[in-house]
């Protein structure tokens, strides 16, 4: 089939690349959500401040994997595509 | 739409045949930043030289360094005048360092781990942020991040055999249908942690890259040193500080009973 020219896999692997990054909105609403529960934790005990912002940068790191993960199909479409 | 577009397409040169189209080494390496100095054959197998290589000579050296001269400053610091300023900085640094590692891994087993903690946080955190100084990260390169969780994976089942003994192996079928789930849990964790690290360091390098490879080079004069501040430094040190977290998280699992 002519159909699967090389082109057509690059045109194709990039829009699979934008849709991947769609995923980047789940870790930005959770990373959010963390930062203000954060805020919140200090403004009712600034005594914990240090605390709460550890535990509070921990939970965003762990939130943030599935963007990381999306960004990585993405980069891995664009430049370490075996079929383009 | 008829085939005759299609074959015209074809036709002018985008010509190919689906199927996997061998693509070497070199060209995936150099498309991502990473440039080859020179290869060896061992084995069957090409190694290469790359820039990786390099920027992790350059900052062990530079941590090696780093550490002679902390080392001479706390040999010739007057414990009865003022501390200097490279003394109040070293003080800050390791004062840090054994907070977080004896508040998070306990006081009896923190002592043990706040030396390797230490190493790996400044390694991380140099190598993170030797993008200012115009090297390319190595913590962008996954061989890095990959054998740095490997190195905590191991630790990890180490402590585990000599705390838990045999209940280390018991305790991956305690509810019996969960089995698989649990192996996956454990296997997953250096591969989430390496690609944590990988993708935030990576992601900054590629931005940066597309950056100064898109703009004519008068419009790159001063304001790109904010997103450097941002993506190198900033995401750098929060990034190190990460890995190092979760490294004693999850050691410090292993010490319940």
């Amino acid at each position: 089939m002519e159909i699967f020219n090389k082109a057509f896999v690059q045109g194709c692997s990039a829009i699979g690349a934008g849709i991947a990054m769609i995923a980047g909105l789940g870790p930005g609403i959770g990373q959010g959500y963390a930062a203000g529960q954060g805020a919140a934790a200090v403004g009712r005990n600034p005594g914990a401040r240090g605390t709460v912002m550890g535990t509070m940068i921990l939970g965003q790191a762990v939130a943030e994997t599935t963007g990381l993960y999306s960004l990585i199909v993405a980069i891995l479409l664009i430049f370490v595509n075996p079929w383009a | 739409m008829g085939s005759d577009v299609l074959l015209a397409l074809s036709a002018r040169g985008f010509g190919g045949l689906p199927g996997v189209v061998s693509q070497s080494n070199d060209a995936i390496g150099e498309k991502i930043g990473i440039n080859s100095y020179g290869s060896v054959t061992l084995f069957g197998y090409r190694f290469y030289f790359t820039s990786t290589h390099i920027a992790l000579l350059i900052i062990v050296i530079a941590v090696t360094v780093l550490a002679l001269l902390a080392n001479r400053v706390i040999r010739k610091a007057d414990p009865y005048g003022k501390p200097g300023m490279a003394m109040t900085i070293i003080e800050t640094v390791v004062g840090f360092i054994d907070n977080t590692t004896y508040s998070n891994m306990g006081e009896k087993h923190g002592g043990a781990f706040r030396n390797y903690i230490g190493t790996l946080l400044l390694f991380i955190f140099f190598s993170n942020i030797s993008g200012v100084f115009g090297l390319r990260p190595p913590t962008a390169d996954y061989g890095v991040t990959f054998g740095l969780a490997m190195i905590t994976f191991f630790i990890i089942h180490y402590n585990g055999f000599k705390y838990q003994k045999i209940k280390h192996i018991t305790g991956l079928f305690d509810p019996i249908p969960l089995t698989p789930i649990n192996i996956i849990g454990e296997i997953s964790t250096p591969i989430s942690m390496s690609l944590r690290l990988f993708g935030n360091v990576l992601c900054g390098t590629v931005i940066m890259g597309l950056l100064y490879n898109l703009l004519p080079k008068f419009l790159l004069l001063f304001w790109p040193g904010a997103l450097h501040v941002y993506f190198d430094l900033f995401s750098g040190a929060i990034q190190a500080y990460v890995f190092t977290m979760l490294t004693m998280v999850f050691v410090s699992k292993t010490f319940e009973e």
